[in-house]
């Protein structure tokens, strides 16, 4: 925990945490860093306790699994300073590309570990106030004269990258949809965004406890866990027509797990997420298990939806450059005379 | 220096002293300097004139300059009070004053955007009148106030404990009206020690960022402020590109506060 207070700080927090790393373990003790981006706080406090248990029983040994919480993005940089992270559990497969990319984690990382290193998927919703007062019911409503959206900030969370890549796939699915015109749906929704968090938590302590805005586009756990902790009779979730399969990949460090000789239980944390336990866990935590047995078991939470997927904006390689890196679409959309 | 100290030790005092502001302040501002340039000259220049950079360093100077202006007169007038009468719970109001510097900044930033938030106990009160104050450059504006008082009135207040009560009184006895005395004795005696003040809360609102990313609303080219330009730009792994607004960050505050503090030892030397 002495962690997630830190990690915000880059190089400090890497270098506490090559202190806390190479302290002396107590007599076969064994110690994990995972490094997570920020609505994941309650799900793997859970699977940790979980793991914890599980681990003691199969190889006889006490393993404490810290966590570290913040934007997907500084999370990924955190590590990159030399933040002594096992596993890195982050919103998307670009940041820990970013770090295969400096060599800390192999290449074929994603190849790993079933289902794209993805042990659970989850995807944007909208979330409204009680009743629905704008009457929003898919994304087209968002550009309704008076609507303000809330939405954190792309270029800082990986969690708006989904919400703006599931509003992206709606509109370039419209009959006679064009570049252009997906452009200025971005654009015209953009302009009714009155704030930009840093993080996705942010964006939903400003809809929830400050009540800004009509809408929050939001992770679908994210969206659960605010009527959990508002309420259920305070908000709402309208599910879109479309969205997307967001895909918050897992992947051990290897220049980390090398050093400290922990590949072995770090391998062990990240195959567990995939067994049953930590699947139910998962679904308690409102995030789409892969198991298809817990899937089934938790099916009327989540409604089908029409999902686009990542590949369908040509991976994240493509998707960052195109839309997110300097002079990409959502810096056009705030450059004026364009 | 050719004077004799009283003190012995000047060659070990100075020797510590270079070596010590060398490690503390000179080392890493030149790992700033130099980390830029491997963008190249143009590169430089090209990530430093994007308009949604200048619409931040202008936002940034701008909103911490309008800020110190309004913290040096009501600064004054604290410190005045503080300095020149006694009254019950002064000492709580002293330390008071200091609760800008101690409260970390982030709490102070989450308070005032509660407050002023449409919503919150200020801003309902504001927003029939058309006010507008968390998440535009106004909030801004009102955090920066909030960090900067502590500075204007703690460099006021000693110099006003010199500034002898019988000038005052001598001006009075002249037949100086209050107006006269204040415009002709006090500010010209507190001018320096006024724009010192001004130069702290300048300096510290331009690098602030704790308490501003809670209200500004961060909207680019609007009410993003450049240090958070900067953490953007290394949240994309943009070392030399955040390096390079750091540079210029670093050059503009350098530049104003040399140009304060030569005005202000001018301004000095004419009062004496």
């Amino acid at each position: 925990m002495r962690y997630a207070r830190l990690t915000r700080r880059g190089a400090l927090g890497g270098m506490l945490g090559t202190l806390a790393a190479t302290r002396p373990a107590i007599a076969a003790d064994v110690t994990l860093l995972n490094v997570s981006y920020d609505p994941t706080r309650e799900l793997y406090r859970a699977i940790n306790r979980a793991f914890a248990e599980d681990w003691q029983a199969k190889a006889g040994q006490r393993v404490t699994v810290n966590q570290s919480h913040g934007g997907s993005g500084a999370q990924a940089r955190a590590v990159l300073d030399g933040l002594q992270a096992d596993v890195v559990t982050l919103a998307l497969a670009a940041d820990i590309d970013a770090l295969a990319r400096r060599g800390l984690i192999a290449a074929d990382w994603q190849r790993r570990l079933p289902n794209n290193a993805t042990p659970f998927t989850s995807t944007i919703v909208l979330l409204v106030r009680k009743g629905n007062p704008q009457g929003i019911h898919d994304w087209p409503d968002l550009l309704k004269p008076g609507v303000a959206v809330i939405t954190p900030n792309p270029k800082t969370s990986g969690g708006a990258r989904w919400n703006f890549l599931a509003a992206l796939g709606w509109a370039q699915k419209q009959p006679n949809a064009t570049a252009a015109t997906a452009e200025a749906f971005l654009r015209d929704l953009f302009h009714q965004v009155p704030v930009l968090d840093t993080g996705a938590r942010g964006a939903t302590n400003s809809f929830a406890q400050r009540e800004l805005g009509d809408v929050l586009i939001a992770w679908e756990n994210d969206a659960w866990l605010a009527r959990k902790e508002f309420g259920a009779e305070a908000f709402e979730i309208v599910y879109p027509s479309l969205s997307i399969l967001a895909e918050p990949p897992v992947a051990v460090v290897d220049s980390v797990v090398d050093k400290r000789g922990s590949r072995e239980v770090a391998q062990a944390y990240l195959e567990f997420l995939y067994t049953p336990k930590a699947q139910d866990i998962a679904a308690q935590n409102y995030y789409r298990p892969r198991d298809l047995a817990v899937a089934t078991r938790y099916a009327e939470r989540y409604p089908e939806l029409k999902l686009v997927t990542i590949q369908d904006f040509g991976g994240w390689e493509t998707a960052q450059a195109a839309y997110f890196a300097d002079g990409g679409l959502f810096d056009r959309i705030y450059t004026p005379g364009k | 220096m050719t004077r004799r100290s009283a003190l012995p030790g000047f060659g070990p005092a100075l020797t510590i002293t270079l070596v010590w502001v060398s490690l503390i302040v000179l080392l890493p501002l030149t790992s700033l300097a130099v980390r830029p340039w491997e963008l190249g000259l143009m590169g430089v220049w090209h990530s430093i004139t994007e308009p949604r950079v200048l619409a931040a360093l202008r936002l940034s100077f701008g909103a911490a300059a309008l800020a110190a202006v309004v913290n040096v007169p009501f600064g004054l007038l604290v410190a005045w009070v503080m300095v020149r009468y006694r009254f019950p719970g002064r000492r709580l109001a002293d330390s008071l004053i200091d609760m800008p510097l101690a409260l970390p900044t982030a709490v102070a930033g989450i308070a005032l955007t509660a407050l002023f938030a449409p919503k919150g106990w200020i801003g309902a009160w504001l927003l029939p009148l058309g006010i507008k104050v968390a998440y535009t450059p106004v909030g801004i504006m009102v955090a920066l106030v909030f960090v900067g008082l502590p500075f204007v009135v703690r460099t006021l207040e000693p110099v006003l404990m010199d500034l002898p009560l019988e000038a005052e009184e001598a001006a009075a006895t002249l037949g100086a009206t209050r107006a006269q005395t204040l415009r002709k004795v006090v500010i010209p005696a507190l001018a320096p020690a006024l724009l010192a003040g001004f130069a702290a809360a300048l300096a510290r609102g331009v690098g602030e960022y704790g308490s501003v990313i809670f209200i500004a609303g961060n909207m680019p080219m609007l009410s993003e402020i450049a240090p958070l330009l900067i953490v953007i730009r290394l949240e994309q792994l943009d070392y030399a590109g955040a390096a390079a607004l750091g540079l210029v960050m670093l050059l503009v505050s350098f530049s104003i506060l040399l140009l304060l503090n030569l005005l202000q030892k001018r301004m000095g030397v004419k009062i004496r």
